[in-house]
Formats: structure tokens, sequence, C-alpha cells
């Protein structure tokens, strides 16, 4: 997949720009796992704790180059998520990743073919993201 | 001077069943960025992991019990333990689901009584443990220097 703005190097920085992903996740261990996750391979990353919260911080942040959600989250579930995302016209270009700590065949396929990008397995290992980023916008 | 090497003591852990890869895995993201990060990570866990078995005794208390809210409050509390690599504290939380998809009120209080049990013990170890790491010069750090 090739950046119009220059060569995209693996890892959280391209030539010009540091690649930004929003990690969503109710639980503050996950969060600070993921989130330090993507920082040791560069990423810049920001994190909510809510579906509703990233749809605010979509709504108002221009450059999100990846979404990383948790399935199970009260109110908003990840899927829940990927589908709004994926049905907005503004929005619909961003990867979304799924993360979830069991491993339901239904619940992948869904996904999938609602348009997620991949889907996680936790506990999240720094090999599970470093295949992530070739999927960047 | 007694240089106690961090690896044996992650290793006696691992021996004796609390932790599993994961845990290696987080002090394998620890750098000079981020030098507190496993401890900072473990913190959030017993916060998160005490209000949840909080949580549980009500959920429990209750009469008739609520399994499925029950369930939701252990799911997350497996999940968490198996982010921060407490594989003894998962299984427990594991063997207690079942009970609570049996709706096995019996099986369920016995369960909690061992991961209690497990909680607190995980939660000693691991204070000894960043404890000796702040008392002591770790060797792989030392040899690690410059690179």
């Amino acid at each position: 997949m090739s950046s119009p703005r220059g060569t995209k190097a693996c890892g959280g920085v391209a030539a010009d720009r540091q690649i930004h992903v929003l990690a969503v996740d109710d639980s503050s261990v996950d969060r600070a796992v993921i989130a330090r996750i993507l920082r040791s391979s560069k990423y810049r990353v920001t994190t909510v704790d809510s579906g509703k919260k990233a749809l605010e911080l979509l709504g108002l942040e221009p450059n999100v180059n990846m979404i990383i959600t948790d399935y199970w989250m009260p109110e908003m579930t990840g899927y829940e998520l990927l589908k709004i995302v994926k049905e907005s016209s503004e929005l619909r270009e961003i990867p979304v990743v799924i993360m979830s700590s069991e491993n339901v065949p239904n619940r992948i396929n869904r996904c999938l073919e609602e348009g997620a990008e991949d889907f996680l397995l936790k506990p999240v290992r720094p090999s599970d993201v470093s295949r992530l980023c070739n999927r960047m916008r | 001077m007694f240089i106690y090497t961090t690896p044996v003591y992650r290793l006696s852990l691992a021996l004796q069943g609390f932790l599993d890869e994961q845990f290696y895995q987080l002090e394998e993201l620890q750098d000079e960025s981020s030098p507190n990060f496993v401890e900072e990570v473990v913190t959030l866990f017993f916060r998160d992991s005490s209000r949840l078995m909080a949580n549980i005794d009500q959920a429990l208390e209750q009469c008739p019990p609520d399994f499925h809210r029950l369930d939701k409050f252990l799911h997350r509390l497996k999940g968490s333990a198996s982010s921060i690599g407490a594989g003894k504290m998962k299984n427990e939380c594991a063997g207690f689901r079942e009970f609570c998809s049996e709706e096995n009120l019996e099986g369920c209080l016995r369960s909690f009584q061992k991961v209690k049990k497990e909680h607190t013990i995980l939660r000693q170890k691991l204070e000894n443990y960043f404890q000796l790491l702040r008392q002591v010069v770790p060797v792989d750090k030392a040899t690690r220097s410059g690179s």
C-alpha cells in the first residue's frame, strides 16, 4: 500500500509524520499495555476508555491512522464502534483492529466481514502489533 | 556485594506458577523512556482487581445472585490478570467462571475464596519483587549499558 506522502517505514515513524493510533479499551491495565507496545514502536498513541469517547475524539482529530479497540466494552462494543466508523464517509478509510480475550470464530468473522483490518487475541504482544504496521492509512 | 539477578527471581516466581510468559513480555517493554512500566501496570492491575473483587463480593451476596453480572466482572478480572501475566490467577478465574455459567453458587463461593487468596499472595510476591529491584543492582541492566 503506497502512501502519497512518501515511503512508509515499518514502525511508528513514516518519512514525514508520526503515525497516530487511537486505542480504545475500558480496562486501564490493557490501555497501559497496548499504549506501551505501540509507543515502543514509536507510534503516537491516544487512549480512551469507551467507544463514545473514541467517536468524540475522531470528530475533533482528523489525523488518526489506525483505531485499535477492545471488543467487549460496556455501552458500546468494539464491533458497534467498527460499524459506525465504516458507515461514516469521513472515517471509513481508517483501519480498525479489534482485540479480544476470547477466541470466538463467529465474532472474528463478523468483525472481519464488517471491515475490521485484523483481530488480535489478548494478551496483545509486540509481535502482534508489528504485523499491523503495513495496514496503517 | 550481593548482586541479585532479577531473571532468577522472575524465574522462581514463574516456576511457582504465579506468572507466565506475558509478564516477561512486559519486562521486555520496559526501557529508559518507560523505566517503571511494569510496576505501573501491576499497580493498575491491583487497583482494578480490588474494585472488581468488591463488586464480585456484592454480586455473590445478592439473593438470588446475579450470575450474569458476576460473569461480566469475572471476564474483566480474568482479562486483566492475563494481561499482566498473572497466569495462576487467570486460571483460578477461569474455574470460577465455569461455576458461574452453571449457576453453581457453592462452587462460586469456593472459587472466590481461592481467587482472593491468590490475589493476596500475588500482591505480596510482586511487592517483594519490586522492592528487590529498587534495592539492588540488576546484573542484566549493568551488562546492557551502552547498548
